[in-house]
């Protein structure tokens, strides 16, 4: 039965998995677009400035829907957890006040210039705002997963009667995940957004938009993307070492390990079963996972058994799990691909750009695969080791987190598709307008 | 509770939290208040009526984000009491904050056909915001004692906010328009004069009967003489308002700031009469601001970072504001 705790649960997810598609984009765009301006301005190429023209709409767009779904954010944790504020409030609250004081502040004021005001301030100034709505983008997200890791792996606290205490704020914000979560998300946004620009870019290209602006938008986010996923991969080999250290219960969930075992097999595929805490159908390479994780084939790794009662739920961690490395697999494959044939012959095939528009939106997947590991893994703690999630529930009647619940689902699901739709009918107008341009410039028209 | 850190940090926190819910107010206010005038009959009218507040209305809504992460951050069991009693309107609340917010940015990217749904929807959400932050604070003043009374305030509050807020978006709208539109404006600036009149002399003869505690704070001598100043000089800023706004317009867009300074005033003397009326409570009757108050090393921690951002905060503010001065002109993206 869907009690307040479940609904609650639901909710929130439903909200930040929302919510994070958002950030993802605009946190690593806003990079992109500070590239693109940077080129114009050194080369004076209009393709490069007509590049920024046509992301910064998208980027716009991207921002107010990160904006509007994370004030919703910002009310959730009083209205859906009451008891998460009074137990860690003391620090939560101060790293989502410097999050707003030093970063949302920043990012909203000056986004009004980087949108409207390149007729009102100069060039410079115009450039400057760009790069500080970036910078304020990526310091909120150091802030809120400098928090999110402290409640993964705490530290630098102390409790006293049910409440925690600060006792030393670095050791708080520079919590032992805390390096692996932020570089592996920025890395993510990275990704993110490469691949979408990459994405939206062959989708025009295919649509018969020979404009260099495309052409150099989907070098650039080609090649980025080349560069980052063997960062990604291994910066995500570090992060499961570091909570095979401090979270050993998800990282059994994440690799299937019911029993501690030394030598135990990678899972490629397999359908974890928490009843007979097996799984079923696994094709597994044997030793595989204790190579990883301990970089020898016969290393210890301990099983879900020594964490009776207090381990995640095993399935969805596992299966989140491959789907985000799966996907980052199939990134290497296509930027690697794209990018060589970008080298060699100018322009991917028309086989491989379909493989990247195909691939638009891989970014979102894999990011919020990601999340889920680390959310659902963390479970059934809400602060790990130190509280669980169900005492902290609101005390709401069923009732209103329901109607709350379903209405928040169908809006977010009602402006998921005006999102896709004015994407796409962005890219076809400019695709139009391109068109339109070429032509008269073969016959030595307007230029 | 003598003295120390764990005296003087909570007044602090409820100073700051207090400014930004003002400075929300104003922002904010009149951004929602251009919402809510937007006239459906208009097109030209309201590319001018958005471009008017386009660079402004994220920035002003971080003002709210950081009101309520003060209340978090300094008055954590406050927090949880207020949003959780709240649960429904802070829904509302947000879902018209959404619906405004992403109007505004599809309005002009979506095919043209879809921009007058799009302007429906931004008229609506602000509606909605505006509605559900009077019926709120209505609510919250009353304690959430519950009952006919309690509700009753709350839709009495919500009309009241609502008509605030259109007050300040007309005068707002005085300042960054001309001709036509700045007529219109300049009635509606008058007609929504007269609404927030009557909803502010009813809220405050309802207010002091139905609070022991308020009617005492207000009317013992002989501090009731002193406070008579903040009615009085709300008088005199409506009477100032009403001679500009009669002989509307003037040549060479005389004084055009003149009703929305004088809106500014009005909401500042307004606010103050209400946290004077409820000083120290952060849940009035039931939570002073020392008994929510977290602990004190987490206010240093974040005071010691505040002293320095929010004046920061304030100048860049302060020359966003300066470089979009003058007259609105139709957006455009970066062209
Ligand atoms: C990794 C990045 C990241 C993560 C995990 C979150 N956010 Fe976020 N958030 C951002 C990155 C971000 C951003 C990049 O700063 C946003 C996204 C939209 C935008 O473009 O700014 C933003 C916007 C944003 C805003 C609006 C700010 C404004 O007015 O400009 C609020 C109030 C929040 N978020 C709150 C939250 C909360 C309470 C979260 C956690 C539960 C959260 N966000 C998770
Ligand atoms: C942005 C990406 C994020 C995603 C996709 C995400 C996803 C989720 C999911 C799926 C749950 C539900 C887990 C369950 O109940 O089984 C959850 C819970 C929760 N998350 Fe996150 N999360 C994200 C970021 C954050 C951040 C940054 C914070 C705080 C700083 C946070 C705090 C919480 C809290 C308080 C809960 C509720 C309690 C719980 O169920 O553990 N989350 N999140
Ligand atoms: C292919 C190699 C990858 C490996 C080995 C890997 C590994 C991991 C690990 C171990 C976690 C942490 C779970 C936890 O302890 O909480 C994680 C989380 C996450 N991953 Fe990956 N990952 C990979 C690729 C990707 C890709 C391609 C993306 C997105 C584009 C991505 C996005 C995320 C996100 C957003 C999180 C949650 C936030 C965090 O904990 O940092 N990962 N990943």
């Amino acid at each position: 039965m869907l009690d307040v705790f479940m609904l609650s649960r639901i909710q929130f997810a439903a909200n930040i998995t929302f919510h994070i598609l958002f950030p993802t984009i605009t946190i690593a765009l806003c990079w992109l677009l500070l590239f693109f301006k940077l080129r114009y301005n050194r080369t004076g190429d209009d393709a490069w400035l007509k590049a920024y023209r046509f992301w910064v709409k998208i980027f716009a767009l991207s921002f107010a829907l990160g904006v509007v779904s994370g004030i919703t954010m910002s009310f959730q944790f009083g209205t859906n957890w009451p008891g998460y504020m009074e137990t860690v409030g003391n620090i939560a609250g101060p790293l989502l006040g410097y999050e707003v004081l030093t970063a949302f502040f920043l990012e909203a004021t000056f986004l009004g210039i980087m949108l409207y005001g390149s007729k009102r301030v100069s060039n410079r100034v115009h450039t400057l705002a760009t790069a500080l709505v970036a910078v304020g983008t990526s310091m909120s997200a150091f802030w809120i997963l400098s928090l999110n890791s402290w409640m993964q792996t705490p530290a630098g606290f102390e409790m006293r009667d049910g409440v925690a205490y600060p006792v030393d704020w670095w050791a708080i914000i520079f919590n032992p995940s805390m390096p692996y979560r932020v570089g592996h998300m920025l890395l993510a946004s990275g990704l993110t957004a490469s691949f979408f620009v990459a994405g939206v870019s062959a989708y025009r290209r295919l649509k018969g938009d020979h404009s260099r602006e495309v052409t150099l938008s989907l070098k650039t986010a080609v090649y980025l993307a080349a560069l980052l996923i063997p960062l990604q991969i291994f910066m995500g080999d570090m992060h499961g070492l570091n909570t095979l250290e401090h979270q050993p219960a998800k990282i059994a969930a994440m690799e299937g390990v019911w029993h501690t075992e030394k030598g135990a097999p990678l899972q490629l595929f397999a359908l974890p079963n928490e009843k007979t805490q097996t799984n079923d159908f696994s094709i597994a390479i044997p030793r595989g996972a204790s190579w990883i994780l301990t970089h020898s084939g016969d290393g210890e790794i301990r099983g879900l058994n020594e964490f009776a009662g207090e381990h995640p739920p095993v399935a969805p961690v596992f299966w989140a799990f491959r789907v985000m490395v799966g996907i980052g697999l199939l990134m290497l494959l296509m930027s690697w691909v794209n990018s060589w044939q970008l080298w060699r012959r100018g322009e991917p095939s028309k086989f491989w750009l379909t493989g990247l528009v195909a691939m638009t939106f891989s970014g979102w997947v894999a990011t919020v695969a990601g999340w889920y590991v680390t959310e659902i893994g963390r479970q059934p703690f809400m602060v790990y080791g130190v509280v669980k999630t169900a005492d902290l529930v609101t005390t709401t009647p069923a009732a209103h987190v329901l109607f709350t619940a379903i209405a928040y689902v169908l809006v977010y699901v009602g402006l998921i598709i005006a999102f896709l739709h004015t994407l796409f009918y962005l890219a076809r107008k400019a695709v139009k307008n391109a068109v339109k341009d070429l032509d008269p410039e073969m016959t030595g028209g307007k230029a | 509770m003598s003295g120390g850190e764990a005296y003087w940090l909570p007044i602090v926190f409820i100073f700051l939290m207090g400014l930004s819910v003002l400075i929300y107010g104003v922002l904010d206010g009149f951004d929602l208040g251009v919402g809510i005038l937007m006239p459906m009959g208009r097109p030209q009218s309201r590319d001018i009526m958005f471009a008017s507040i386009g660079p402004f209305w994220d920035a002003n809504e971080t003002w709210l984000v950081l009101a309520v992460g003060l209340l978090l951050i300094a008055f954590p069991s406050a927090h949880s009491e207020i949003l959780g009693t709240l649960y429904l309107p802070a829904f509302f609340l947000l879902f018209g904050l959404i619906l405004r917010g992403v109007a505004f940015d599809f309005r002009a990217k979506a095919h043209a056909d879809y921009q007058l749904r799009w302007d429906r929807c931004f008229k609506t959400g602000s509606l909605i915001a505006s509605l559900s932050q009077g019926y709120m604070l209505g609510i919250y003043v009353t304690g959430f004692s519950g009952g006919a009374l309690s509700y009753g305030f709350g839709v009495l509050s919500a009309i009241c906010v609502t008509a605030a807020y259109a007050f300040i978006g007309a005068c707002w709208l005085v300042r960054k328009t001309e001709g036509e539109l700045q007529v219109w404006a300049a009635k509606r600036a008058r007609l929504t004069a007269i609404l927030m009149i009557i909803g502010l002399v009813s809220v405050s003869v309802v207010n002091p009967l139905m609070s022991p505690e308020v009617f005492d704070k207000w009317f013992t001598l002989p501090q009731a003489l002193l406070l008579l100043l903040i009615p009085f000089m709300c008088a005199v800023l409506f009477v100032v308002l009403f001679i500009y706004l009669r002989h509307f317009p003037y040549a060479n867009d005389f004084g055009s700031w003149v009703p929305f300074a004088c809106a500014i005033g009005i909401f500042v003397l307004s606010f103050q009469a209400l946290a004077y009326s409820y000083f120290p409570y952060v849940v009035p009757g039931q939570l002073t601001i020392w008994e929510a108050a977290s602990a004190p090393e987490s206010l240093m921690f974040i005071l010691v970072g505040a002293l320095f951002v929010l004046p920061t905060i304030l100048t860049y503010t302060f020359v966003v504001y300066r470089v979009f001065g003058g007259k609105a002109q139709a957006l455009s993206y970066g062209e």
